[in-house]
C-alpha cells in the first residue's frame, strides 16, 4: 500500500507540474519547414497557393510546407484562429493579411511584425510595386507585408447572353441602373444578385456605392475624416443602396457571394457587383459569357485590395519565410500565382499574354484609375471600425433607415478614433 | 480513513482541482477585470474604466436585441421540448412496438452537434427565391401541398404590438407603451433556429421522462386503476407528480443550453436579417476576434455568466444542501 500510495504520488505530482508548468514540449523534426497560413481553400485560391507552393519547392528543394488553411469567405473564420495563434506566441512563419489597416492596425502598431526594408531594398521592390501600394504597407518608414496581388472590389458582373438577347447594356449611372433593373423585373429576372451571409457583401456593395457617389479624393477622405460621414454625399450613398436593395434576391441573407454569382450564370439574376474572384469563380465553372463593366459612377475609380503576406516576430522558420516572402514578390511568384487566383500582380512588369481578358483589362485600368482602398477588405479601416460598420449595415439592410444608419457610421468613425 | 489513503485521495485530487481553479476560476476572474478596463486592439491595455463597458453595453441596439432574442429562444426551445419530450415519453411508455427503435431514434440527434444540425437545418429551411421558382428544402414539400414557400430564418418580421392598436393604445394609457415596440416581439426568423434546436433536443428531454416513468412501481400504477382511477388521472395523479424532480433537471439543462447558444446559429443562420437571429454569444465572438474589442467583449461574457448562474445557482445550492442532510 505504502508504495502504491508513493506511485500516485509521484504520478499526481507530474499531471500537476504539466498542468502548471506546460512542460516544454519539443517541435520535433527537421529544420528545414515553412508554415503558410491563409484562407485560400477553394478554387482558384487554393490553386494559386499550390502553385506558389510548387515553384518554392523547386527553388528551395527539402523543405516541408506546411499548408496551414482556415476556410471561410473574406477570412471571416481564418482571422480569430490567426489571432488566438499570434496572442497565444505560436505564429505561423508567414501569413495572408490585407494590405491597409488591416496590417497596418491590427499587427504592426502592436508590434507583432519585422519589418522588411532590408528585402525590399535588397529586391528592388521600392522600383516595381506602384507608389498607391508601397503607401498602403507603409508604416513609420517601413515595409511591413510584401503584396502577391491586387484585386479590384468594383466590377459589375453580368451575363453576356442575357443582355444581348435583351439589347441591354451595363449601367454607367445610377438612374441607368434602376432603369435598366425596372426592365429586368419586368422580365422576371432578378436585378441585382447579392449573396450577403456573414454581411460583408453588403458592405462590399456599399462601399462600391459610395465610391460610385462622391469623388475619390472625397472617398479616401471618409477614411481619414476629412470627408464628413454626416454630409449629403454619405446620404445620397445611403439612399442609393436602400433602392438597390428592392432589386436584389430574397434569400440574399442565405447565400454566399458565389451562390448569387451562380444565379447570374443561370440567367436568373441579371447583375453582380463583387470583387474580380468573380473572374476565377466563372472560370471553374466552365461559364463563358461573363460580361464585366465598372458599377455605376465607378469609371475610373478602382476600389483595391491587396493580398499581402509579412513576416512575424519570431517565426519559427525564419530562413524559409524571408524566402517565401523573396518569392510571393517576384515576378515569376507573381506571374505563376495570379492567372490561376484570377487577380492581378502588384508588380508592373508582368506580361499581360499570361492572363485571360477580363485581367488583361483590369490590368490597363490599374495603371491609369484612381486608386482607393477597399472597406470591406481591410484596407480602407481598421477591423475594430470594419466590425462596427458590418453592425450598422447589418441593420440597414433590414429597416433601411438612412438616418440611422447616417448616424451610426458618424458614430464607428469617432468611436474608431478617426472623426471627432 | 488511513492516513496513507487519505494522502492519495488528496494526491489524486489536487491536480484537478487546481487545473479547475486556473482554468475556470481563474480565468473567469481575468475576463470579469477585463471587462471593467478599456482593453481594445491585441495588445491589452488594462486602464480601470469601472462599469462603463456594461453601461454602454446595456444601451447598444445589438445588445438589446439580442437579449430579447435569447428570452425568445429560451421560452420557445423549454416550451417545445419540454412538451415534444413529455409527449413521446409517454406514448413510448404506453408500450408502442419496437420501443428500442424509436427510442434510439429520437435520441439520436443528441449524439450531433449543434454544428451539423445547423448546418442540416439551414440546408432544410433554405428559402430559396419564390419569384424565380427556386425553391431548396421544406419549401419544396410546402409547394407540393400548394403552400406558399417560407422565408424561415431569413424573414425579417418582428411579431410585436402595435402602438397604434387597442392593446398598444391601452398598454400606453397605463404606463407601459414601450411594451408596444419591435424590441418586444418574437422574430420570426428565430422560430427556424427553435425548430432546429428542438428536434436536437427534445429527444434528451424524453429519455429523461421515460426513465422517470419506468422507475415509478407498476403497483402504483395498479393501485390507482383498482381504485377506479381513468388512465389520465393515473398521469395526472399517480405518474406527473413523481416525476416532478426529472421536470427541474430538464429545464435546468434546457435553459443553460440556450442561455449561452452560440455554434448551432454561427452555423445555421448567423445574424439573421437586422439582428433576427442574434444571441450574446455570438455578439461576444465577433467583437472580441474580430473587432478586437476585448473589453466589450467579456463585458458581454460576464452578463451570460450572470445569467446561467441565475439559473443553476439555485438548483445546485438545493441539491447540495439535499446531500447534507440526510
Amino acid at each position: 500500500m505504502g508504495r502504491r500510495s508513493l506511485l500516485s504520488g509521484v504520478v499526481s505530482v507530474v499531471v500537476l507540474a504539466v498542468l502548471l508548468g506546460g512542460l516544454p514540449v519539443a517541435r520535433a523534426g527537421p529544420a528545414a519547414k515553412l508554415e503558410i497560413f491563409s484562407w485560400w481553400t477553394t478554387g482558384g485560391e487554393a490553386a494559386g497557393l499550390l502553385k506558389l507552393f510548387d515553384l518554392y519547392r523547386k527553388q528551395y528543394p527539402g523543405v516541408e510546407i506546411i499548408n496551414a488553411t482556415v476556410a471561410g469567405g473574406a477570412g471571416f473564420e481564418a482571422k480569430p484562429a490567426l489571432k488566438a495563434r499570434m496572442l497565444g506566441g505560436d505564429p505561423p512563419d508567414s501569413f495572408q493579411v490585407h494590405m491597409g489597416r488591416e496590417l497596418i492596425d491590427t499587427w504592426v502598431v502592436t508590434g507583432y511584425m519585422e519589418p522588411l526594408d532590408d528585402l525590399y531594398r535588397s529586391e528592388g521592390w521600392e522600383r516595381v510595386f506602384p507608389r498607391g501600394v508601397l503607401e498602403l504597407l507603409r508604416y513609420r518608414a517601413s515595409y511591413w507585408s510584401v503584396p502577391v496581388n491586387i484585386h479590384r472590389a468594383n466590377v459589375l458582373w453580368y451575363n453576356r447572353k442575357v443582355f444581348q438577347a435583351n439589347g441591354w447594356r451595363p449601367p454607367t449611372t445610377f438612374d441607368e441602373f434602376f432603369a435598366l433593373a425596372e426592365r429586368m423585373k419586368a422580365k422576371g429576372i432578378t436585378p441585382l444578385a447579392l449573396g450577403d451571409v456573414g454581411i460583408w457583401a453588403s458592405v462590399h456593395l456599399f462601399e462600391v456605392v459610395l465610391a460610385g457617389s462622391m469623388s475619390p479624393q472625397a472617398y479616401k477622405g471618409l477614411w481619414t475624416g476629412a470627408t464628413s460621414w454626416t454630409g449629403p454625399e454619405v446620404r445620397r450613398a445611403l439612399q442609393t443602396m436602400a433602392r438597390m436593395l428592392q432589386y436584389v434576391n430574397p434569400d440574399h441573407a442565405a447565400l454566399s457571394w458565389d451562390q448569387a454569382n451562380d444565379l447570374v450564370i443561370q440567367g436568373k439574376a441579371g447583375m453582380t457587383i463583387m470583387g474580380d474572384w468573380v473572374d476565377a469563380d466563372n472560370l471553374a465553372k466552365g461559364f463563358k459569357d461573363s460580361g464585366w463593366a465598372p458599377p455605376p459612377g465607378t469609371r475610373g475609380v478602382f476600389v483595391a485590395l491587396s493580398d499581402t503576406f509579412g513576416l512575424p516576430k519570431k517565426a519559427p522558420h525564419r530562413v524559409q519565410a524571408v524566402n517565401w516572402l523573396r518569392l510571393v514578390g517576384s515576378k515569376a511568384g507573381q506571374e505563376a500565382f495570379n492567372p490561376v487566383k484570377g487577380s492581378i500582380c502588384a508588380r508592373s512588369d508582368c506580361n499581360p499574354q499570361l492572363f485571360g481578358p477580363y485581367l488583361r483589362s483590369a490590368m490597363q485600368d490599374w495603371a491609369k484609375d484612381a486608386i482607393v482602398p477597399s472597406l470591406a477588405h481591410g484596407a480602407a479601416a481598421s477591423e475594430t471600425w470594419v466590425t462596427m460598420i458590418n453592425d450598422v449595415m447589418t441593420a440597414f439592410v433590414n429597416d433601411r433607415d438612412v438616418a440611422k444608419a447616417q448616424a451610426g457610421f458618424a458614430k464607428a468613425c469617432r468611436d474608431a478614433g478617426v472623426c471627432k | 480513513m488511513r492516513l496513507s489513503d487519505r494522502a492519495v485521495a488528496w494526491a489524486l485530487i489536487v491536480p484537478s482541482l487546481a487545473a479547475v481553479g486556473v482554468f475556470v476560476y481563474g480565468f473567469i476572474g481575468w475576463t470579469a477585470w477585463v471587462s471593467l478596463t478599456n482593453w481594445a486592439g491585441l495588445r491589452p491595455q488594462l486602464a480601470w474604466v469601472g462599469v462603463a463597458n456594461y453601461l454602454s453595453l446595456f444601451q447598444t441596439a445589438r445588445f438589446q436585441i439580442d437579449l430579447r432574442n435569447t428570452v425568445v429562444f429560451t421560452i420557445l426551445l423549454v416550451a417545445a421540448c419540454m412538451t415534444l419530450g413529455l409527449g413521446l415519453a409517454i406514448l413510448l411508455d404506453r408500450g408502442v412496438r419496437g420501443e428500442g427503435v424509436f427510442r434510439t431514434l429520437y435520441l439520436f440527434p443528441l449524439a450531433i452537434s449543434f454544428i451539423v444540425t445547423g448546418v442540416a437545418w439551414r440546408w432544410l429551411l433554405a428559402p430559396g427565391d419564390p419569384a424565380t421558382g427556386r425553391l431548396t428544402g421544406i419549401n419544396v414539400l410546402l409547394a407540393r401541398v400548394g403552400l406558399p414557400p417560407l422565408r424561415w430564418y431569413t424573414d425579417p418580421t418582428i411579431l410585436h404590438i402595435h402602438p397604434d392598436s387597442a392593446v398598444g393604445r391601452l398598454l400606453d394609457q397605463i404606463g407601459l407603451g414601450g411594451l408596444a415596440s419591435p424590441l418586444w416581439g418574437i422574430p420570426v426568423a428565430m422560430l427556424s433556429v427553435v425548430i432546429a434546436a428542438t428536434w436536437q433536443m427534445s429527444g434528451f428531454v424524453m429519455a429523461l421522462y421515460l426513465a422517470a416513468l419506468r422507475s415509478v412501481p407498476d403497483e402504483l400504477r395498479e393501485a390507482a386503476r383498482i381504485d377506479g382511477a381513468s388512465e389520465w388521472a393515473v398521469y395526472r395523479f399517480v405518474l406527473l407528480p413523481s416525476i416532478r424532480p426529472v421536470t427541474l433537471s430538464a429545464l435546468i439543462v434546457l435553459g443553460h443550453i440556450s442561455l449561452k447558444i452560440f455554434d448551432l446559429v454561427a452555423a445555421m443562420s448567423k445574424r439573421g436579417p437586422g439582428f433576427a437571429t442574434d444571441v450574446p454569444a455570438y455578439f461576444m465572438f465577433e467583437a472580441t476576434f474580430h473587432g478586437d474589442q476585448y473589453a466589450l467583449g467579456a463585458s458581454i461574457a460576464i452578463v451570460m455568466l450572470v445569467a446561467v448562474s441565475l439559473l443553476t445557482v439555485p438548483y445546485l445550492v438545493s441539491g447540495a444542501r439535499r446531500e447534507v442532510q440526510p
